[in-house]
């Protein structure tokens, strides 16, 4: 297994490099170093010669991709790209364009991110398999058939009703929980419960319906007939052999997002109020911070490639017959 | 599912046993009656240096943190400079060439040089700072740290122990050596090397001191020399300004002048400060009522009383009205009145109106989405609250801004710009067409000023009534200004040679490119109503959308047709508008903030004038003739002074709109009780839907868990 992880660890590389090319690319195409510049530099009183002091310091005075007027190696080396991609590759982020350290920056938002990923994950997941179970036992009758309608419907509905509804109800009409807002460590609580609840309510409609199709599959199968046969309950049916069965489909989608649950959530952080990594990439997206932004998307290519590693290896304990080579 | 609900219910209800405090209280329940303000914020502060920090949203927390030599009268208006870290408002004295005294008459041309004396007020001592902290044989503690002792260092708060010291005139040389550092950035170094003697030749000194270490650099520039600004002795120092330059005092009472201690500068430039983002950037050091305690900007940022702080004392001297309004009640008391301010994040209107609404903010502005709800408009035009705010005693505050938003034209393009007569009258035309009260109304619910000239109301020379309208777009009928109608500048598009918007040349409507900041579908509207307002006359309105960012760099190629900017003031003269319109400060050619590039050479002649002169009858006159010239060429459509709708609760008090000061938290009085009394009777928790919620889950659940068992008890046959 040591062998496969290190193959598909060094086949990350040149996905990664091109996920930094893509990504430099995209946003130079949108925005110019001088752009960059006005950003950060304030509305007033810019002339072009702060513009001109300020992209030299920052090393935005570099060609973008190959410098001309170099010799050898430094005519790819000494380029924006070159100088901004290579540290990243050491997980050293440096620092964003208004000059803070991205390193510690992410180092305290993912906590943030973390305490709403992780129960909305864990939580979604026992509600999302517990109603898809139920349905998939009362599978071909009305309910089955009116349950699908009403996920089908949940699914539609964007998730920013989600999010103004639950504010509106639970905390300006029921006044039960804050509308939004964030606190460090264990008075965190009160402000997850509502973003919780959002996430979790606005993922049920996808996720029963995922998992519906999934176990639905699983109980049309021989061994399913054959548990049965044996006597055994349909809930033990269910919840024992088709829920082990469907494990596998399950952990692709489920494993995969764990290292990105660091990342949070973009439109979820940024109503509640809430510091983490979402809000965080949102923001150096409007100020047009290339060093957060670049970084940021390293660190998330390389988090999904951990998640689909992840998944490989975790197919190999719940199914014996996989074996990774 | 039934479980899970059951959990979040029991949450919930955990939640509402915490204590007495509402449950969506947001605040810890220790805090409840505690004198403490709050506030949001929507943006966050990307300086809190005071040397390049230049937009109001960081001028929200650092005016309360430094103390520059002057700051504006709370409530006296006109604005009013009087002093804060200096101990009087210094007088310009003037010299010639030979460096003889000239008295204070002398013709403009006459003066070399302006001496600024500050006096520095005594007895003020800088914030508890690691900066100063010393050990037993009185060496800086926190100065020469290694990465041993920065072990767990992650936070300032983090260092153990603080000191403090008396601020000197030095740390207001200092400061002003900061200005001139190229690695600093300030955005008025360029302004500066104009203005003080021998700035511009530091400035290239120092170019050298850029490559060297933060601690380098930090040593570089004390030892540095700034020939116009010297220490006279520890309690005053002097700025020689080249010639004269009036608008100089009103700097001074900008954060860029603020004192800035060495120590302190020294001590986050150490190696390893930067990394764990302890920079003075981040943390500021100052004089005045009110410390950064906290400063999570993507959190909360947390204003705490100075322990040190001088005992400024309330004003006691207001206008007319203002002691019956009560804003002279805490006259003489020593300030701040409050303990601590907290400004939450709040990027969304949404979340942040319900917060002032049920009580959790002192005081909010006004969004769009929320002014329905808060504001009507009644039929003399005047604002009133609604029902539902006068319920809550909620108050409403409006001022007109100190700024402008205008549509400009570019005097350098072929068909809108130009001095002929023919570009006049197109641009009168226009000016006539596009109707600003429309705008006002429709877009800004109302909440803004029509303007007739580039100066709003409280800077100086600003005329109000018949004298003060736009002869060529307005009349005065029935005691106010209306706006002449449409068939005459339809006449005046025909004289300047486009008869029914048509362009003689191709036949066809003239087209103008209208450069517009568009990046939202919010702008859609408004950019629909500005192509309407062109077609009046006839004419195509192309609309050129971008990002602000490009838009400033066409604005800088000089190559849009027809924009809309704004302007807020720096300092409340008529300087500071004029100098938009002013030839040599150009966009293009010059780099100013002239983005129509005017150039009128008798406006010019006459701004040269009158930015010298004091205040007065004959300083109006040449304002007055500026204006009749630039109203005449009319480059830009004056646009509309913005107004401003703030409310607060009844437990604030001594809120006054001050447009030009912005260290205004120090005068802030709270009635914690109060607010605590009203927060809990505006926010019971209301449990039924709870209940409803189990009750709902148990009549789906337990019947589908009975088929459940039926099921499995059932025999095939």
């Amino acid at each position: 297994m040591s062998a496969y992880i290190l193959r598909r660890l060094l086949y990350a590389l040149p996905i990664l490099i091109g996920v930094n090319l893509l990504t430099f690319v995209l946003f130079f195409v949108l925005n110019s170093p001088d752009e960059m510049a006005r950003m950060q530099l304030g509305e007033k009183r810019v002339t072009p010669a702060v513009i001109s002091n300020w992209k030299q310091e920052h090393g935005y005075d570099r060609p973008l991709l190959f410098n001309e007027k170099a010799s050898g190696l430094a005519k790819v080396t000494d380029t924006i790209f070159f100088q901004r991609s290579v540290k990243l590759f050491a997980f050293d982020f440096g620092s964003s364009d208004d000059g803070r350290n991205i390193g510690y920056d992410i180092s305290q938002r993912m906590w943030p991110s973390l305490a709403i990923a992780v129960p909305v994950l864990l939580v979604g997941f026992a509600i999302d398999i517990s109603l898809a179970l139920f349905i998939v036992f009362f599978r071909a009758t009305y309910l089955d058939f009116g349950a699908v309608v009403l996920l089908v419907a949940m699914m539609s509905i964007s998730g920013l009703f989600y999010i103004i509804g639950g504010q509106f109800l639970m905390s300006k009409m029921f006044h039960l929980v804050p509308i939004s807002g964030y606190d460090i460590g264990i008075k965190a609580w009160k402000f997850m419960i509502l973003p919780v609840i959002v996430g979790v309510v606005g993922g049920v409609g996808s996720g029963v319906r995922w998992y519906r199709t999934l176990f639905l599959e699983e109980v049309s199968k021989d061994y399913v007939r054959t548990a049965r046969a044996k006597g055994l309950t349909e809930r033990r049916v269910l919840f024992r052999h088709v829920f082990g069965n469907a494990l596998i489909p399950i952990l692709t989608g489920v494993v995969v997002v764990l290292p990105l649950l660091f990342m949070g959530s973009l439109i979820t952080e940024s109503f509640f109020g809430i510091p983490g990594l979402g809000s965080y990439t949102i923001d150096a997206i409007s100020n047009q911070d290339f060093a957060i932004v670049h970084a940021m998307v390293f660190l998330g290519a390389v988090l999904y490639i951990l998640g689909l590693l992840l998944t490989d290896i975790s197919y190999t304990l719940v199914d014996p017959r996989v074996r990774l080579q | 599912m039934f479980v899970v609900l059951a959990v979040l219910a029991a949450l919930v209800l955990l939640l509402g046993g915490c204590g007495k405090v509402p449950w969506n209280d947001p605040y810890p329940e220790g805090l409840a009656l505690s004198n403490t303000l709050y506030s949001s914020f929507d943006e966050r502060p990307k300086h809190l240096d005071p040397v390049r920090s230049y937009s109001a949203n960081e001028y929200a927390f650092l005016a309360q943190v430094y103390e520059p030599p002057l700051q504006y009268h709370f409530l006296l208006r006109p604005y009013q400079l009087v002093p804060l870290s200096a101990s009087q408002v210094p007088i310009p004295r003037y010299f010639d060439a030979a460096g003889k005294p000239l008295p204070d008459d002398a013709p403009a041309e006459q003066i070399a040089y302006s001496d600024y004396l500050v006096q520095v007020r005594r007895g003020v001592r800088f914030q508890p700072h690691p900066a100063f902290a010393r050990d037993g044989s009185g060496a800086l503690r926190y100065h020469g740290l290694t990465a041993v002792d920065l072990r767990g260092i992650n936070r300032l708060a983090d260092f153990p122990y603080t000191g403090t010291r008396d601020l000197t005139a030095a740390d207001f040389v200092h400061q002003t050596k900061r200005l001139a550092a190229p690695w600093l950035h300030s955005p008025i170094a360029g302004v500066m090397q104009e203005h003080i003697l021998g700035f511009k030749e530091l400035g290239e000194r120092l170019t050298q001191a850029a490559k060297l270490d933060p601690v380098a650099r930090v040593q570089a520039l004390r030892e540095a020399r700034l020939d116009g600004v010297e220490v006279v002795d520890p309690a005053s120092f002097r700025i020689r300004i080249n010639g004269k330059y009036p608008q100089f005092a009103y700097w001074l009472a900008m954060p860029f002048f603020a004192p800035m201690p060495w120590e302190a500068e020294l001590f986050y430039a150490q190696p390893g400060m930067k990394e764990r983002n302890i920079v003075l950037d981040w943390y500021p050091v100052g004089t005045g009522p009110f410390m950064l305690t906290e400063n999570n900007p993507n959190l909360r940022m947390v204003l705490t009383r100075n322990p040190n702080f001088w005992g400024e004392t309330f004003p006691t001297q207001g206008m007319p009205g203002d002691a019956e309004a009560g804003l002279i009640k805490d006259a003489s008391r020593p300030m701040p009145f409050v303990d601590q301010a907290v400004y939450s994040l709040e990027k969304e209107d949404i979340p942040r109106w319900n917060k002032f609404v049920q009580g959790y903010y002192d005081s909010s502005g006004i969004s769009s989405d929320a002014f329905d709800q808060a504001v009507r408009i009644g039929g003399d035009g005047g604002p009133s609250l609604t029902d539902e705010m006068q319920t809550k005693g909620i108050e409403l505050m409006t001022s007109v801004e100190t700024s402008i938003s205008y549509l400009g034209f570019n005097m350098r393009d072929q068909v809108v710009g130009g001095y002929s007569e023919q570009a006049r009258l197109l641009r009168r035309a226009i000016s006539i067409a596009v109707d600003y009260e429309e705008f006002i109304s429709i877009f800004a619910n109302g909440r803004g000023l029509i303007a007739q000239g580039p100066l709003p109301p409280g800077i100086s020379g600003y005329q109000e009534g018949k004298g003060g309208i736009n002869p060529y777009v307005y009349e005065w009928h029935d005691g106010r200004p209306v706006r002449r109608g449409i068939a005459e500048a339809r006449a005046l598009l025909e004289q300047a040679g486009y008869p029914g918007g048509r362009d003689p040349k191709t036949g066809r409507a003239l087209s103008i490119n209208y450069e517009a900041v568009a990046t939202g579908p919010d702008d859609k509207s408004r950019l629909a109503w500005m192509r309407k307002q062109f077609e009046k006359l006839g004419i195509e309105l192309v609309i050129r959308s971008t990002d602000y960012n490009r838009f400033q760099e066409k604005m800088q190629n000089g190559t849009g047709q027809v924009y809309m900017w704004g302007w807020n003031a720096d300092y409340p003269d008529s300087e500071n508008f004029f100098f938009l319109l002013y030839g040599p400060n150009g966009k293009v050619e010059h780099q100013g903030e002239n983005a129509s590039n005017y150039d009128n050479p008798e406006f010019n002649r006459l701004f040269d004038q009158m930015k010298f002169m004091e205040n007065g009858p004959e300083r109006q006159a040449l304002i007055d003739q500026m204006m009749t010239i630039a109203r005449r060429d009319a480059p830009w459509l004056w646009g509309f002074y913005p107004k401003a709708f703030s409310l607060h609760h009844q437990w604030l008090f001594n809120v006054n709109p001050n447009k030009m000061a912005n260290n205004t938290l120090k005068y802030r009085r709270l009635d914690p009780v109060l607010r605590e009394r009203l927060r809990t009777e505006w926010n019971p928790s209301v449990l039924w839907p709870l209940w409803a919620v189990l009750g709902i889950g148990a009549i789906l659940v337990l019947p589908a868990l009975w088929m459940v068992r039926r099921r499995e008890r059932s025999t095939a046959l």
